[in-house]
């Protein structure tokens, strides 16, 4: 019997988990939002800013790795680049933001102020409704959507795969890099943008503000969790594993992988998309360096280090790693490179099942279990 | 220009006849004003014998004094009169005579002309190319005169280009028009700029010249754009060998172990520290010696790259077989703890490391068109390499073992090829490969820690055009891709050209997955 799509997306988590999840936004959602506006600084218990930046940046980062992991851990695509679609993102919620400057600009100009400097007299085409906010969330779907597409589409035609698929993704983050290094292009070159203000006439730093975009991020952390999960339990996931698994025979049965794997990249391009979306206000700033290859492979080293092939290890993987990376870099900033390189290593050599993996084979290992 | 000068000192020394000259016209470069002394150097350039020469190179050197209405030259300790060069007693508090900027220039002009008339073919030469750049009207008569004295054919001709550009000034429009069509068979550039004014009507009222003028721009334009497209293709040329130094490394240990290596860039980083490092002991140990360090550096630079590989694939890259993505991750690791040992030994500035001298200057082909030394060099470079690569993968046994594993790794192995240790043997080669292709880097461009970094996504396309495991192909597309880079970057910008040869990849792997060469047979995965 066909069940309803509710029931379905309702049975895909087992109770466990939706245990967790609403534990998860009760404490994003309700606890940290007192802790932070009604206990007192001086107390013990209270939340400061500096936390909810830091852990409303870690949840962007872990929609992007559980973006990763639906290409990766279950469509064996592993993409170099992803940090382009996460950048794109950002930068067309960037262009909202910095229209919302006004003219509270260095120039008092109501052109951004990289383009007086650069002696702009209008605004670029692209850059025609991005006061709106409407428009702004619009091209942050569909701006990652449509490289993503056009580039996948391609390059799945022709089956370019494993490596080569890294690789030339690589080159496609690096070359995005290149141009929006230049002035030209429009979007403030090496400084990209910064200095931001307000979202929607209210002040983008005030506390209000702040939790609202760190319950916006949960919430859409906690949406990106249950929409994976349905999608990886449903026909078109089991499809895309076995995929992964062994393309030929894929084929051979009569399905095309090119529609199935374009889905997914599409789809995973366009969390990306929205997870710099929510980052670029909470950071307040958006510049080239986010497309830079190293900060794309990072994001794998995420997926590896939580566990590729489930959903919550990219999140435990996203977690650790950066809380690591905010403690080493204040602590011992010239070490944190080697322990960076040593996790890259030590983790595809020793843990290739990453965290997830390992606690399932101690749990295992501890006694046998039904 | 100081050389000339010193040149033309060495010469005038050798010169002991003294005609002696005029007294009262000599006197005249000690005049308060600027104009008379310039008429007067004027006049002495066009007299063009060795005593004017004399005189002048005194005066640009301030040796000339002013004393008791009389000119001499007061070199040191020693005075000479200036008209005739006899020595005499040394003056009493002689009063200087002023060299202001204007008459340097002049003086400059004369000297260059009046050498113009020297024994020796090379001074003649120099002072010809010299004038190229600056040449004044008032030059034409010493000109003429030159040329019509002039024997080597070298000289001539730039004589002949020299006095066609001083003649545009005058006032006859025939001549004029010859100048013009003597011009018009430079590729100079600065010539170009000579004769623009005279396309302009406000300037040239004479219609032949102008016309004239206008096909001869043209005709610079296009030796102009000629040679600028062979620049090009020239660097396009150097560009491609040192993609084909990085990508031969890389293509061995792709098509062995069909892993890539995403510290390969990190490999051509040790290569140029080895270089450096090879440097600062010649510095400190064989000073004489500096020169040739590079060659001592190749084996160091060779081996430093082949071992960190050999160490690489021993205890990382062995245990990911069969897993390629991991492996590109694991390589990504190893790259970022190479990157930072590099950054705490060698600090995180770049290091520098010096062309040896005789790398520096170049072939001049054509004027503007110059080719360094150190480009050709390293494209000599990349054909011995690639030769070296060549014997070592068709002549030896462990090529041959090398291209087994390459082709088909189970077979290999089932006719007792140790896969294993040809692994690790192809590995050390191709680290060892990237190495001297680190080497030939630095010598064009900086020596850091991060300078591997761009260097892993040009050398993999250049693998994957050329097709795995092909030298023939990694040939042809490392110098394809370098000169169409380098030709589209002229065109177009150099972020154009990265995007539009990453595009022309995407597309040229649709049509060829396999690359320009691929092996034949049938392989499934």
């Amino acid at each position: 019997m066909e069940k309803s799509f509710t029931l379905r997306v309702l049975k895909s988590l087992n109770r466990k988990s939706w245990l967790a999840l609403g534990l998860f936004l009760a404490v994003t959602l309700v606890v940290v939002p007192v802790l932070h506006l009604l206990v007192p600084p001086e107390s013990a218990f209270h939340v400061s800013a500096y936390a909810i930046t830091l852990f409303g940046k870690i949840m962007c980062y872990a929609i992007v790795a559980v973006a990763m992991d639906l290409i990766w851990g279950y469509g064996g695509i592993l993409s170099l680049g992803h940090g382009l679609f996460f950048a794109l993102g950002g930068y067309a919620f960037g262009m909202y933001l910095m229209r919302q400057i006004g003219r509270d600009g260095s120039y008092q100009s109501d052109l951004p102020d990289f383009m007086v400097f650069l002696d702009w007299k209008k605004l670029p085409w692209y850059w025609s409704g991005s006061d709106s906010l409407w428009w702004v969330a619009f091209l942050v779907i569909v701006v990652p959507a449509i490289v993503a597409f056009i580039f996948g589409y391609f390059a799945f035609r022709s089956r370019i795969k494993g490596v080569y698929f890294s690789i030339i993704t690589q080159a496609l983050t690096y070359a995005a890099m290149l141009l929006f290094f230049r002035n030209e292009t429009g979007f403030g070159g090496n400084n990209g943008f910064t200095d931001f203000k307000r979202i929607l006439g209210y002040s983008i730093t005030s506390p209000d503000m702040r939790l609202v975009l760190f319950g916006l991020t949960a919430l859409m952390l906690a949406a990106t969790l249950v929409f994976a999960r349905w999608l990886v339990t449903s026909k078109f996931g089991r499809v895309l594993t076995a995929i992964r698994d062994a393309e030929s025979r894929v084929m051979f049965i009569g399905y095309n992988p090119l529609w199935y794997k374009l889905f997914a990249w599409v789809i995973s391009a366009i969390l990306c998309g929205i997870a710099g979306a929510l980052y670029v206000p909470q950071v307040g700033i958006i510049n080239p360096s986010e497309m830079s290859p190293a900060n794309s492979i990072e994001i794998a080293i995420w997926v590896a280090v939580g566990g590729r092939g489930t959903l919550i290890g990219p999140v435990i993987g996203a977690s650790v790693v950066n809380l690591a990376k905010s403690w080493f870099t204040v602590s011992f900033p010239e070490y944190w490179l080697f322990f960076l390189g040593l996790l890259f290593i030590l983790v595809t050599l020793l843990l290739p099942h990453g965290l997830v993996g390992l606690w399932k084979t101690l749990r295992q290992s501890r006694g046998p279990r039904t | 220009m100081t050389k000339l000068f010193t040149l033309f000192l060495l010469c005038t020394c050798c010169l002991s006849a003294h005609a002696a000259l005029d007294p009262a016209q000599v006197l005249q470069l000690a005049n308060e004003d600027s104009s008379v002394k310039v008429a007067a150097i004027q006049k002495m350039t066009e007299a063009a014998d060795s005593d004017a020469a004399r005189v002048l190179k005194a005066m640009a050197d301030g040796q000339l004094f002013l004393s008791a209405n009389k000119v001499v030259v007061i070199d040191g300790d020693k005075a000479f009169d200036a008209s005739t060069g006899e020595p005499i007693k040394m003056p009493s508090n002689p009063d200087s005579i002023t060299v202001n900027n204007r008459i340097r220039g002049e003086l400059a002009n004369a000297l260059a002309a009046l050498s113009l008339f020297d024994k020796d073919v090379g001074v003649r030469l120099a002072s010809a190319q010299e004038l190229q750049t600056r040449v004044s009207p008032d030059l034409v008569p010493v000109l003429a005169r030159a040329l019509a004295k002039e024997t080597d054919n070298a000289v001539k001709a730039l004589l002949k280009m020299a006095h066609a550009q001083a003649n545009l000034g005058n006032a006859d429009p025939a001549a004029r028009l010859a100048a013009v069509r003597v011009l018009s068979g430079s590729s100079s550039p600065n010539i170009r700029s000579a004769l623009l004014p005279l396309t302009d009507k406000a300037k040239e009222p004479d219609n032949k010249v102008r016309y004239g003028a206008i096909s001869a721009v043209k005709a610079i334009d296009g030796r102009l754009e000629l040679t600028e497209n062979l620049a090009r293709v020239f660097s396009g040329l150097s560009l491609g060998s040192i993609l084909l130094l990085a990508a031969l490394g890389l293509a061995i240990t792709y098509g062995v172990m069909g892993v890539i290596n995403m510290a390969h860039g990190e490999l051509l980083m040790v290569g140029a520290y080895s270089a450096y490092a090879v440097q600062s002991i010649f510095r400190n140990y064989f000073p004489n010696a500096i020169d040739w360090y590079l060659p001592a550096a190749i084996p160091v630079a060779f081996f430093a790259a082949a071992l960190v590989g050999v160490v690489m694939e021993r205890t990382v890259i062995r245990w990911l077989y069969g897993r390629a993505l991991e492996t590109l991750l694991a390589t990504w690791g190893l790259s970022l703890v190479l990157i930072q040992a590099a950054r705490i030994v060698f600090g995180a500035q770049n290091v520098e490391v010096s062309n040896p001298s005789w790398m520096s200057g170049g072939i001049e082909l054509m004027p503007n068109l110059l080719l360094p030394w150190n480009r050709l060099v390293i494209i000599g470079f990349a054909l011995f390499v690639l030769l070296l690569v060549w014997v070592l993968m068709n002549k030896t046994r462990l090529g041959m073992f090398v291209r087994a594993v390459t082709q088909n790794r189970a077979m290999a192995g089932c006719v007792g090829v140790p896969t294993s240790r040809i692994d690790t043997m192809a590995f050390g080669l191709g680290a060892g490969i990237a190495g001297l292709g680190g080497l030939a880097l630095s010598q064009i461009s900086n020596v850091g820690p991060d300078m591997g970094q761009g260097y892993i996504v040009d050398s993999f396309m250049v693998v994957v055009v050329g097709g795995v495991g092909q030298l023939a192909g990694a040939v042809w597309a490392a110098l394809g891709l370098g000169i169409f880079t380098k030709l589209l970057e002229g065109w177009a910008g150099a972020v154009i050209a990265k995007i539009a040869v990453l595009v022309f990849i995407i597309v040229f792997i649709q049509k060829r997955p396999q690359g320009i060469f691929a092996l034949k047979g049938r392989v499934i995965e």
